[in-house]
């Protein structure tokens, strides 16, 4: 398959190894930013082709992870109400709330749909006037431009039955929060593909300059992912950090200015509360003054739930890089996909679940050479 | 609705979709049975529509099975619920080493259904059982009322002989012996997913909804003597290998790189973030063999149409710690995970 096989080519992910670990003469530690690059390292089984030296810690950049609790308990509050049917991406079906998530709130009455698009969910309120159509906006940059899309769609056709419950956030204010934190280990940086391909990598560069360290774009298979560790070590060695793009099938430097427009025009940065990192200035994504008839939190009024609940989950840590998935003290005792105690177990692209999906054995070798 | 006289005036004659009426046990019921689902049936077992088949007497051991059919859309590309329903209770006493005799269908109808759809779904099951050479001999209808059901609910039964010559257990199997599937992977779940959701995608996608017995009887012919046989259904491939895995504890190691998937099922769960090995199939077989017959038994199963995409996909390693290992592509080995509920589709 074109842009796929190429890139999953063994003898070439294996030269790229062997130019990492002839790279390397001490230790690093690398984070990849992006859930989708952490499911990728496990399920290759990339960890294990990298040399000592090199550790790779897994970064925030899963959106079902880091959406606050009280935006998906507001969630099944609105998907209970008798006029609104609640439309998600699969992802976010499975997270806990503080009572259930919005895979069980089915069987307590709500009304929940699964959708593709977010444009499926203009549609189906469309076809169904009577309702309250509201769309669970929740992703990065790659998923705010469609949302953006959906919003403006819902105006253009006159629907006044759609609206937006928008947990959006943004990755160079997280970036920038974790970098500036005491006890910041994250020496490089792989910064995610498909985010860049929407935002460009120009809005890295000042991060790279001001933190000093390296940060280079990376795609999502075997192939990119060992190149941009190669790269990143390759300036880390050398005492260099600027912004480097390995994604540059898919990257420019301004990205897709046509959805960063669409963006603009619907959303505002704002500072946004991320779940196990607290609130980080300009972290997210909000709905443009002009733009509030679309805004479920006005339209239904805002679901307060105070703080979010004391727990072992150490999903906070694992989501700053302090620790790996496996050494939180409940991981795949207490706490297993099918009991998670946080996030990033739930998610298909949460760290935790990651290493509970790919990587609990101890007795797996290490790769045939 | 039972204090309606006999003689209602409604002509259900005339209706061109299923009403509840034909579900409640009068003129309208028998009318519906004889005109329309009957036809399809004709045999010496089932006419005498008494209240239970009755069967002549089985030589050796019986294999007996139960399974409920519920899928959105009723048809598909290369089947439908009809042949959906005959398909998976034949295969599940074809994997226990039976060959298939009688099947019992039970329909639950929506209030509504088009006449024309419930007329295609009968001449599919009949259509699957000529092929798989099996009898429906008892039947059942109910109609609910239209939102209680999604169009049609199938439940069936299915009797089999066990074959003298299969011995089949997971406690059969050795380290040693291969994992065999016989074609591609998740063909079904996606063909069925990308009808319900309508996605277009390059390429045609088929549900691969059919018999496993030819496959079956050319490992047979061939002399090979399989350990364990299963049809990877919902959870796909690894759900099959997890079951034998905790049910014999032992270690199985899958070669993803030797799976068989076809080009246009690799695009689609590529694009909606899912992996065909955990996707739904609903004509392939899996089956353990000793090692030394490997070889034998994919060149049996290629000798079948249904069975050209066999290959040897893993072996068994070892007993004690019950798992599934991947040896991924690039060389490296990890856990290969039991499927968690249905796959969602990713945000990004």
């Amino acid at each position: 398959m074109k842009f796929v096989d190429e890139y999953r080519d063994a003898e070439g992910a294996r030269a790229l190894a062997e130019g990492i670990r002839r790279a390397v003469t001490r230790p690093w530690t690398i984070m990849e930013v992006c859930g989708g690059q952490t499911h990728a390292i496990m399920k290759f089984g990339i960890d294990q082709m990298l040399p000592g030296e090199i550790r790779v810690i897994h970064g925030p950049g899963c959106p079902v992870c880091v959406t606050p609790q009280e935006y998906i308990d507001s969630a099944i509050d609105l998907a209970c109400r008798r006029k609104v049917m609640l439309c998600s991406f699969g992802d976010m079906l499975r997270v806990p709330g503080s009572a259930g998530s919005l895979l069980q709130a089915p069987s307590r009455g709500a009304d929940v749909r699964t959708v593709y698009s977010p444009l499926d969910a203009v549609e189906i309120a469309a076809l169904n006037p009577a309702r309250e159509v509201v769309f669970f906006a929740v992703g990065f940059e790659t998923t705010a431009p469609v949302t953006a899309l959906a919003v403006t769609q819902a105006r253009a056709r006159g629907l006044n039955n759609f609206s937006l419950l928008v947990a959006h956030v943004t990755v160079p204010g997280a970036l920038r929060a974790l970098l500036g934190m005491p006890g910041n280990t994250v020496q490089g940086i792989l910064a995610a593909g498909h985010v860049c391909t929407v935002m460009g990598w120009h809005e890295y560069v000042s991060l790279a300059d001001g933190f000093r360290v390296p940060i280079v774009v990376t795609g999502f298979e075997p192939v990119d992912l060992l190149e941009g560790i190669l790269r990143t070590v390759r300036q880390l060695e050398a005492g260099r950090h600027v912004v480097e793009n390995q994604y540059s099938r898919a990257v420019r430097e301004f990205g897709n200015e046509s959805a960063r427009r669409l963006i603009d025009s619907v959303y505002r940065v704002a500072d946004c509360s991320w779940r196990g990192l607290g609130i980080i200035p300009q972290g997210g994504l909000r709905l443009r003054p002009e733009w509030c008839d679309y805004d479920a939190e006005v339209r239904f009024g805002r679901c307060e739930n105070g703080l979010e609940p004391e727990s072992e989950c150490r999903a906070g840590d694992v989501l700053r890089g302090l620790i790996r998935p496996d050494q939180c003290p409940a991981f795949g005792t207490r706490c297993h996909p099918e009991n998670p105690l946080g996030a990033p177990m739930v998610s298909s692209e949460g760290a935790c679940a990651a290493y509970w999906k790919y990587g609990r054995r101890s007795d797996l070798g290490s790769p045939a050479s | 609705m039972s204090q309606l006289p006999i003689e209602c005036p409604v002509e259900y004659a005339n209706s061109d979709v299923v009403l509840l009426a034909h579900g409640e046990g009068a003129r309208a019921t028998r009318r519906l049975i004889q005109s329309v689902i009957l036809p399809y049936f004709a045999n010496d077992r089932i006419a005498p529509l008494g209240d239970s088949a009755v069967l002549p007497s089985v030589d050796g051991r019986l294999a007996i099975t139960t399974d409920g059919f519920v899928v959105t859309p009723l048809n598909f590309p290369g089947g439908d619920i009809g042949r959906l329903a005959v398909c998976g209770t034949v295969n599940d006493l074809v994997v226990a080493g039976a060959d298939p005799l009688y099947l019992t269908l039970g329909l639950i109808l929506e209030e509504g259904l088009p006449l024309a759809t419930l007329h295609c779904i009968l001449a599919s099951v009949r259509d699957a059982a000529r092929e798989a050479d099996v009898l429906v001999v008892a039947g059942d209808t109910k109609v609910v009322p239209r939102g209680a059901a999604d169009g049609a609910f199938i439940t069936s039964a299915g009797i089999g002989r066990i074959r003298t010559d299969l011995d089949l257990s997971p406690d059969n199997v050795r380290p040693g012996d291969a994992v065999i599937v016989s074609g591609t992977l998740g063909d079904h779940g996606i063909t069925v997913l990308a009808e319900r959701e309508g996605f277009q995608f390059q390429g045609a996608l088929q549900s691969d909804c059919g018999s496993i017995r030819p496959i079956v009887l050319r490992m047979i012919e061939a002399g090979v003597s399989p350990r364990w046989m299963r049809d990877p259904t919902r959870g796909g491939l690894a759900s099959v290998l997890h079951e034998l895995a905790e049910t014999a504890r032992l270690t199985l190691e899958v070669d993803e790189s030797a799976l068989p998937v076809s080009p246009v099922v690799r695009g689609a769960c590529e694009l909606l973030g899912l992996d065909p090995i955990y996707v739904a199939n609903e004509g392939k077989l899996v089956a353990l063999v000793p090692g030394e017959q490997a070889d034998a038994t994919v060149a049996a199963m290629r000798r079948d149409a249904l069975g050209r995409e066999a290959r040897v996909v893993g072996r068994v390693m070892a007993r004690g710690t019950p798992g599934v290992i991947m040896r991924t592509a690039l060389g490296s080995r990890r856990v290969l995970d039991e499927p968690q509920g249905s796959p969602l589709p990713r945000i990004c």
